[in-house]
C-alpha cells in the first residue's frame, strides 16, 4: 500500500505521519496518532459518533480525507482541555450526567463548542438544530441540552466578569 | 438504616466517578485498545440464510501475503450458549448456517484490510435448504429443522400454566374481552460497535479484553470452548458504549479473537462493523400476543388468560428466559386472581433474540395496558381509576406466585395523573390531539442466575489502605448507567469518606470477586448489598480503634467527609486515616469481603425462576401526542413519567436512566423495527433503522417516587429498564385518545394510522399455535410469607 | 471498521484539468466534491474508481455571489449556501433546501454541486458487498435484474437531491466544463431516463456553477418528507415557486417533486392548470391531485410506497397552501 506524507495541525500541534491516502481522518487520528478520543459508530456518516472539528467546522472524520484537511485546525476531544482545565462544556457535561456511556460525548462537545463559537446564547431549539447529526442511545439528550445551557450560563456570566 | 435521611452522600446528585474520563475522551474502550504487534481479524459470514456448510477451503486466504491465521469452525467444536439448555452456538459455524450473517470462517492479519481481503478468498461450498422467516412460517414447516432440539419441528420451546381455574373464572364474569396484539422485533443499537482483543502470553494465560456486560459468563463459555481452567483465563470488561443488553451474551468473535491469539502467539483485535452489530443483535423478539380477561361490571378482574407467540431467530440465546418473561410480570401490578399462560418460541433463520431493556416484558406490557384502556372503554370506566383501584397490596404473592415487596404503583399513577392533568384533559384536547396512561413493573435483578448454583450473584471486596485510599473490587460492568459509582459511593457513604478517595476495580476475572453482570438491572441492588456488608465489615475495626482512642461507645459515632466523631461531642474526632493506621497497626491489613444472594422464591412451579426478584420497581406514564389525520404522521409532544425507584442513591443518575428508557420507549412505539425481505435484513444501518435524533425528543417531566424497600441497599430498587415500559402502551392509548382509532401493533408508523382512519387496517392475528398441555399449578400453602420481609443476609 | 478501497488521488487546479483527467481515466476516475455522498458508497464499493479527482483545488469554486442573479460555486458547502444573508432573503427555497439536506456536520463538508448531482439510491443497492452478493445484486450494479421492480428493463432507484426540485422551480442553469469545453444547461436537463443514467451530462463534464435567476416577486418554497427531521434522505420532496399577481391569481407557478422518481419529476399540467386561477383551497386540491400523479415510488426508500404516493399529493398541496399564505395543516410546533 503506497503512503503518503501528511501533515496536519491537530489540536494546536504539527503533527506529521506517513499513511495511506484513502486512510480516512478518523482512522489515521485514532491509528497512526494515537488519538482514540474520536470513536467511530458506523463509519458511513449517520450517526455522528465521528465528528471533529476541521476548521472549527463539525465535520464527519469517517467521511473526511487528510488529504483534503491539510492547512486548516483539526481539533478532537483531547483539544478541548487547556493545559489539564476541562472546558466548560466538559465540566457541565460531567456535572449534570450528560455523558451515560460517553462513547457518544466526543461529538456532543465538538459540535456545541462550534455552537458556542458562534451563537453563546443559543435557543433549546438552536441547540437541538446543532446536535441533530448526533445520536445518542443513552440519554434522550435531555442532559446534553441542559449540559450546554449550563456551560452557556457560566461562560457568559465568566465573559461578564472579564470585562 | 432505611428510613435514615442525613446521608453525606447517598441521594445527592454527585458527579460519577468516571465523569471526567468519559468527557476527556480518555475512556479506554475495547476498541482503543492497543498491544504490541497486534493483529486484526475479520470474520467471512453466511450468505444464505440456511444452508448445510459442505466444505470450508483457507489455503487460498491462507496465503495471502499478511495473513497470519486462519480459524474454521471444526477448529472450535464445542458449542456454547449463555444458557445452559440451549448451548446450541459455535464460535464459527461447524456444519450449518442458520441466518445471513451467521459466522463461517476468520483471518488474523498484519491489518484489517489484508484480513477483509482474505475474506474473499475462503471457498465455501453450501448445501442451501428452504429458509424459515416467519413464525407462521416455522409452524408451518416443521422440516427441515433449524436445530436439532427443542420438542418438534422448528419449535423451540413451549409452556402452558393455569393458576387458579381461568374457566371458573371466565365463568363469573360479567364482561369477558379478547385482544391481540403484535410487537416488532428492534434492537439495541449501542453507539458503540462490540469489539474485542484476544491476547495469548508466553505464560499459557489468555486475556480477553472485550466490550461486554457479562465478563464473567463469556468467562465460562471460553473455558468451555478454549478447553483451559477458567483460572488461566482473563476477561476485562471495557466500558461498554452503550449495552441494553446487546452485550450479554458470549459472542463468536470473543472466542475467535482469543484462539486466533492461541494460534499466532500474538494479540488479535476483531472490531465489528455496524451491519455486523446488526447480525449479532440478540435484541427483542417480535411477539404475537392474545389476551383475554374476564370482569366484573365494576372492573374486578375475574381471570385471565394470556398467549405469545416469540419469534426466536437462529439460536436460543436468553429465548427460554424471554419466553417466560413474556407471562411472568402481568400478574405483579394489578389483582388478577385466576391466571393462564401459554407461550411458544420458534426458531427463524434471522438473526438469533435475546434481552433487550426490559427482556421479554415491553410487549406483555403493552398488550396488557391497551387491552385494560379497551376493557374500561367497554365498561365506562375510568382507565386512571381503574389501575390505581386495582394496584396490588404490598406482600401480596400473584397467582403465578410471584412475591411483591413495596409498590410504588398508585403513587406513581396518581402523581403522573396529577402532573399531566390526564383527567382534565382525556376526550377534550380537540381534534387530533390526545393523552394517554399506563403503568409497569420490572425486576430489580434476576431471581436466579443464568447457570444452576447456590453462590452469591454478587461479590465485593474492599481493601483500605494506611495512606487513607480505599480500592473496591466487583465483577460488575460499566455500561453507561454508573455501577462504579454506585459502589463508590455506597462504601464512602459508609466509610465516611468521599467518592473520589476510591478506586473502583470493576469487571475483571482475575481481580474481582464475581458478579454476574449488569442485565436484569441487578446492579445497583445486588452489588449494592454486597458492598454495603463489604463496607461495614471493613469499617468494624476502623471505627473500634477510633472508639478506643476517643474514649466513646462505639455506636455514638459518626463518620463523613473524612473525618470521624463522637455524636455527642463533634469536637472529639479523628480523621479516617488517624483511624485506619490506629486499625491496621492492632489487627494487621484491613480488608473484607461482601457477597449478595437474593432470597429463595416462594414460587414452587416449574419455571418460575423466571420473574422472581428481590422486589419489582414500578413505573407510570403519561403521553400527551398530537396526530395529523391526513398523514397519520404521529408526534409525541410532552411525556410525564413517575418511577419507584425505592430510593435514589444518586438522583442525576437514576433521571438519566429514567430520560433515557423514555427515549428509548418512544423510538421503539414510533420507529423501530426490523425488516427482513428476501432473506435477510433489510435495514442493517444506522441511516435506515431508526432512533430518534435530537429533533424528535419531546421535553419529559420525571418524577421520582421513594417507596424504600428493604430489599435494596438504602431502599433502592432498579431504574435502567422499568421506565421504558409504561412509554409504548401510554402512546397507543393516547393516540386512540387523538383519532379514535386502535393500532394493536408497535411500531405505530404513518401507514398505519392513515389505514385506521379509513378502516383498511386489519390488526395482527395469531399464528396458529399449538400449545403443549396445561400445567395445573396448585395454589401455594397459605403458611407462605405474605408480609414486606428484610431480605438482606 | 468499513473503510475505503485504494486510490490515487488528484486534485487538480482547474475545472479544464479535472475534465482531461477523467476523461483520460475513463471509468477508473470519479470526481469528488465534499465526498459526504461518495465516500460511503465506496466504503459499500458501489463504487472503486482507482484514481479520485478532488475538485477543491478548483480556484473560486466555493464563492457564492449575488448581483442580479445568484452565481453559486458547485464547491459551496450546503451550511454556506443555507446560511446566506442574500441567498435565505432572496431565494428563500434554496437556502431551505440545502439547509435540510442529511445533517448539520455533513452540511459543512457536502456542496451544492454535489447535492444536485447526489447519486439515486435504493434499499437494495445501498448496501454493503456482502449484503449485496447475499441478496443477489442488483441491476445499477454488478446484476442483471431491478430488485424493486423485477419485470423492469430499466432501474428504478430514487433521485434523492433535496435541491434539484428547488432549482428547477427557480429556472436554474449549470455551466459544465468537460474536454469538449464549456456549456451551460438547465438544471431540468441535467438529470437522465432512469436510475443508473441518471446525470444527463458527459462523464468528463465538470459541474462548476450554478446560476439562479433574479426571482424578485415570486414565492416559494421547498417541503422535504423523511421519518426524522435530521439525517434522512428525502422520501418525498415538493418545490414549488410562483408568481401571484392581485387576489392571488397565479401568473406563473412551477412544481417539482424529488425522491418519487429516478429524476425530479415536473408537474407541468398542474402548472397549467393553475396559471391565470386564484390561487385558492380549491384550485391547491385539483392542482395536487395533476400534480402527484407521475410520483411513482417503489420499495426503494423508507415507508410504504403506498403511502408515499399519497403523501405527494398531500404534501404539493400544502406547498401551495404556503405559497397562498394558507394553514398548511401541518402539526403545529410543540409549545
Amino acid at each position: 500500500m503506497d503512503k503518503i506524507r501528511i501533515r496536519l495541525k491537530v489540536n494546536g500541534e504539527e503533527r506529521e505521519v506517513l499513511a495511506p491516502v484513502h486512510h480516512t481522518l478518523l482512522e489515521v487520528l485514532r491509528e497512526e496518532m494515537g488519538l482514540t478520543g474520536t470513536k467511530h459508530g458506523c463509519e458511513l456518516g449517520e450517526c455522528g459518533t465521528c465528528t471533529v472539528l476541521v476548521g472549527g467546522r463539525p465535520v464527519l472524520s469517517c467521511l473526511a480525507l487528510p488529504v483534503e484537511c491539510e492547512g486548516r485546525e483539526v481539533t478532537t476531544v483531547e483539544g478541548l482541555a487547556r493545559d489539564g482545565v476541562l472546558h466548560p462544556l466538559q465540566q457541565a457535561f460531567a456535572e449534570l450526567g450528560a455523558a451515560q456511556c460517553g462513547y457518544c460525548t466526543p461529538g456532543f462537545l465538538l459540535v456545541a463548542d462550534e455552537l458556542l463559537r458562534h451563537n453563546p446564547r443559543p435557543t433549546r431549539a438552536q441547540i437541538a438544530e446543532a446536535l441533530a447529526g448526533n445520536l445518542c442511545r443513552c440519554t434522550g439528550y435531555l442532559k446534553i441540552f441542559e449540559a450546554v445551557e449550563l456551560a452557556v450560563s457560566r461562560m457568559g456570566a465568566a465573559a461578564g466578569a472579564a470585562v | 438504616m432505611a428510613e435514615r435521611d442525613d446521608f453525606d452522600i447517598i441521594g445527592k446528585p454527585l458527579v460519577k466517578v468516571d465523569a471526567a474520563a468519559k468527557v476527556a475522551g480518555t475512556t479506554v474502550f475495547a476498541d482503543d485498545v492497543v498491544l504490541p504487534r497486534m493483529l486484526f481479524a475479520r470474520m467471512l459470514r453466511s450468505p444464505h440464510p440456511h444452508a448445510r456448510i459442505l466444505s470450508v477451503d483457507v489455503s487460498r486466504a491462507a496465503a495471502l501475503p499478511g495473513v497470519v491465521a486462519t480459524l474454521v469452525g471444526r477448529e472450535l467444536p464445542i458449542p456454547f450458549g449463555i444458557l445452559p439448555v440451549s448451548q446450541d452456538e459455535h464460535a464459527l459455524a461447524l456444519d450449518k448456517v442458520r441466518f445471513v450473517g451467521d459466522p463461517v470462517a476468520a483471518v488474523a492479519a498484519l491489518d484489517e484490510e489484508t484480513a477483509e481481503e482474505a475474506l474473499k478468498l475462503i471457498d465455501v461450498d453450501y448445501e442451501v435448504l428452504p429458509p424459515v422467516m416467519s413464525v407462521e412460517d416455522a409452524l408451518a414447516r416443521p422440516a427441515p429443522r433449524i436445530h436439532e432440539y427443542g420438542p418438534h419441528g422448528n419449535v423451540h420451546k413451549e409452556v402452558s400454566f393455569d393458576f387458579g381455574d381461568v374457566a371458573q373464572g371466565f365463568a363469573e364474569a360479567d364482561h369477558v374481552r379478547e385482544d391481540t396484539f403484535f410487537f416488532e422485533g428492534n434492537t439495541h443499537l449501542p453507539m458503540e460497535q462490540h469489539a474485542a482483543v484476544g491476547s495469548f502470553g508466553p505464560d499459557g494465560k489468555v486475556t480477553l479484553w472485550s466490550a461486554t456486560q457479562t465478563p464473567h459468563y463469556v468467562h465460562r463459555a471460553l473455558a468451555k470452548v478454549l478447553e483451559m481452567p477458567s483460572s488461566h483465563i482473563r476477561v476485562i470488561a471495557c466500558p461498554n458504549g452503550g449495552g441494553f443488553g446487546g452485550k450479554s451474551d458470549p459472542f463468536g468473535h470473543e472466542i475467535v479473537a482469543c484462539k486466533l491469539s492461541m494460534k499466532t502467539g500474538r494479540p488479535v483485535k476483531i472490531t465489528l462493523t455496524r451491519e455486523e452489530v446488526f447480525y449479532c443483535h440478540r435484541g427483542r423478539h417480535p411477539v404475537a400476543m392474545w389476551i383475554k380477561t374476564g370482569l366484573k361490571r365494576d372492573g374486578t378482574i375475574t381471570a385471565m388468560h394470556f398467549r405469545s407467540a416469540l419469534d426466536g431467530g437462529a439460536y436460543g440465546s436468553y429465548g427460554v428466559a424471554s419466553l417466560y418473561y413474556t407471562g411472568a410480570l402481568q400478574t405483579v401490578t394489578y389483582r388478577i386472581p385466576r391466571y393462564k399462560f401459554e407461550g411458544a418460541r420458534v426458531f427463524t433463520n434471522k438473526p438469533p433474540c435475546g434481552p433487550k431493556r426490559g427482556h421479554g416484558t415491553p410487549q406483555p406490557r403493552y398488550a396488557l395496558e391497551c387491552h385494560i384502556d379497551k376493557f374500561c372503554h367497554d365498561l365506562g370506566l375510568d382507565p386512571a381509576r381503574w389501575r390505581i383501584e386495582n394496584t396490588l397490596a404490598p406482600g401480596t404473592i400473584t397467582a403465578n406466585q410471584m412475591q411483591v415487596r413495596t409498590i410504588g404503583l398508585k403513587e406513581c399513577l396518581e402523581k403522573v395523573v396529577a402532573a399531566s392533568g390526564y383527567g382534565d384533559k382525556r376526550g377534550r384536547l380537540g381534534p387530533g390531539r390526545g393523552i394517554g396512561l399506563a403503568g409497569s413493573a420490572y425486576i430489580s435483578g434476576a431471581g436466579l442466575p443464568i447457570y444452576w448454583n447456590a453462590m452469591p450473584h454478587s461479590g465485593v471486596q474492599i481493601k483500605v489502605d494506611r495512606g487513607g485510599g480505599v480500592a473496591v473490587f466487583c465483577g460488575s460492568t460499566d455500561i453507561g448507567q454508573g455501577s462504579d459509582s454506585i459502589l463508590a459511593y455506597i462504601v464512602a457513604e459508609e466509610l465516611g469518606i468521599r467518592p473520589e478517595d476510591i478506586r473502583v476495580v470493576t469487571a475483571d476475572t482475575d481481580l474481582t470477586p464475581v458478579d454476574l453482570g449488569s442485565y436484569s438491572s441487578r446492579v445497583t441492588l445486588m452489588t449494592g448489598n454486597a458492598a454495603l456488608q463489604a463496607a461495614r465489615r471493613v469499617r468494624a475495626p476502623i471505627f473500634e480503634a477510633a472508639a478506643r482512642k476517643l474514649d466513646v461507645p462505639v455506636d455514638r459515632l459518626r463518620a463523613g467527609s473524612r473525618r470521624i466523631w463522637d455524636a455527642a461531642d463533634p469536637g472529639k474526632a479523628l480523621t479516617f486515616v488517624e483511624a485506619v493506621v490506629l486499625a491496621e497497626s492492632e489487627v494487621g491489613t484491613l480488608g473484607a469481603v461482601g457477597s449478595y444472594k437474593p432470597p429463595k422464591s416462594v414460587a414452587k412451579w416449574k419455571g418460575a425462576g423466571v420473574g422472581p426478584t428481590p422486589t419489582y420497581s414500578y413505573s407510570a406514564c403519561a403521553v400527551e401526542l398530537s396526530a395529523d389525520r391526513e398523514t397519520g404522521i404521529v408526534r409525541v409532544d410532552r411525556v410525564w413519567i413517575a418511577h419507584d425507584v425505592g430510593r435514589s442513591i444518586n438522583p442525576l443518575l437514576v433521571l438519566g436512566q429514567v430520560e433515557g428508557s423514555v427515549y428509548m420507549g418512544l423510538g421503539e412505539v414510533l420507529m423501530e423495527e426490523q425488516v427482513f425481505r428476501k432473506g435477510l435484513h433489510k435495514i442493517p444501518s444506522m441511516l435506515e433503522y431508526k432512533s430518534p435524533t435530537t429533533l424528535e425528543m419531546p421535553p419529559v417531566e420525571s418524577i421520582l417516587v421513594e417507596t424504600l424497600d428493604p430489599a435494596g441497599p438504602y431502599g433502592a430498587k432498579e431504574c435502567g429498564q422499568g421506565p421504558l415500559l409504561p412509554v409504548i402502551p401510554a402512546v397507543a392509548n393516547a393516540l386512540f385518545d387523538a383519532l379514535g382509532v386502535r393500532i394493536d401493533e408497535v411500531p405505530i408508523t404513518p401507514e398505519k394510522v392513515v389505514a385506521a382512519l379509513e378502516g383498511r387496517y386489519r390488526g395482527p392475528r395469531m399464528p396458529d399455535v399449538r400449545y403443549p398441555e396445561t400445567v395445573a399449578v396448585p395454589p401455594l400453602e397459605p403458611a407462605a410469607p405474605a408480609t414486606v420481609q428484610e431480605t438482606r443476609r | 471498521m468499513m473503510r475505503l478501497p485504494p486510490f490515487r488521488y488528484l486534485a487538480p487546479r482547474s475545472a479544464a484539468e479535472a475534465a482531461r483527467i477523467l476523461a483520460d481515466n475513463g471509468p477508473e476516475a470519479m470526481a469528488v466534491a465534499g465526498g459526504t455522498d461518495l465516500y460511503p458508497n465506496m466504503k459499500r464499493r458501489q463504487f472503486t474508481p482507482a484514481v479520485l479527482v478532488s475538485l477543491r483545488g478548483l480556484p473560486d469554486a466555493a464563492r457564492i455571489s449575488a448581483n442580479g442573479g445568484l452565481t453559486l460555486g458547485a464547491m459551496a458547502t450546503l451550511t454556506d449556501v443555507a446560511q446566506h444573508p442574500a441567498v435565505s432573503l432572496r431565494w428563500p427555497s434554496v437556502a431551505r433546501s440545502a439547509g435540510l439536506v442529511s445533517s448539520p456536520p455533513l452540511r459543512n463538508a457536502g456542496t451544492i454541486g454535489g447535492n444536485l448531482c447526489v447519486d439515486t439510491r435504493c434499499n437494495y443497492y445501498n448496501q454493503s458487498e456482502f449484503w449485496r452478493a447475499s441478496i443477489g445484486y442488483c441491476m445499477k450494479k454488478d446484476g442483471d435484474i431491478c430488485l424493486v421492480a423485477p419485470g423492469s428493463k430499466v432501474c428504478w432507484a430514487l433521485s434523492s437531491s433535496d435541491t434539484a426540485p428547488v432549482m428547477m422551480t427557480l429556472g436554474a442553469e449549470v455551466t459544465l466544463v468537460g474536454t469538449g469545453g464549456e456549456r451551460r444547461i438547465r438544471v431540468a436537463d441535467l438529470y437522465g431516463p432512469d436510475g443508473i443514467q441518471y446525470l444527463a451530462k458527459k462523464p468528463d463534464e465538470i459541474l462548476t456553477e450554478i446560476h439562479v435567476p433574479d426571482r424578485a416577486g415570486w414565492s416559494m418554497t421547498y417541503r422535504k418528507l423523511r421519518r426524522r427531521g435530521s439525517i434522512d434522505f428525502p422520501i418525498l420532496g415538493v418545490a414549488a415557486a410562483a408568481r401571484l399577481g392581485a387576489g392571488r391569481v397565479v401568473e406563473d407557478v412551477r412544481i417539482v417533486l424529488g425522491a418519487v422518481h429516478t429524476s425530479p419529476v415536473p408537474a407541468p399540467d398542474a402548472e397549467a392548470f393553475l396559471r391565470g386561477k386564484v390561487l385558492d383551497a380549491e384550485t391547491i386540491e385539483m392542482a395536487a391531485g395533476i400534480a402527484y400523479k407521475p410520483a411513482k415510488p417503489l420499495d426503494n426508500a423508507d415507508l410504504s410506497y403506498a403511502w408515499r404516493k399519497r403523501m405527494a399529493r398531500i404534501e404539493v398541496a400544502r406547498a401551495l397552501r404556503e405559497l397562498a399564505g394558507l394553514p398548511t395543516g401541518d402539526l403545529p410546533p410543540i409549545l
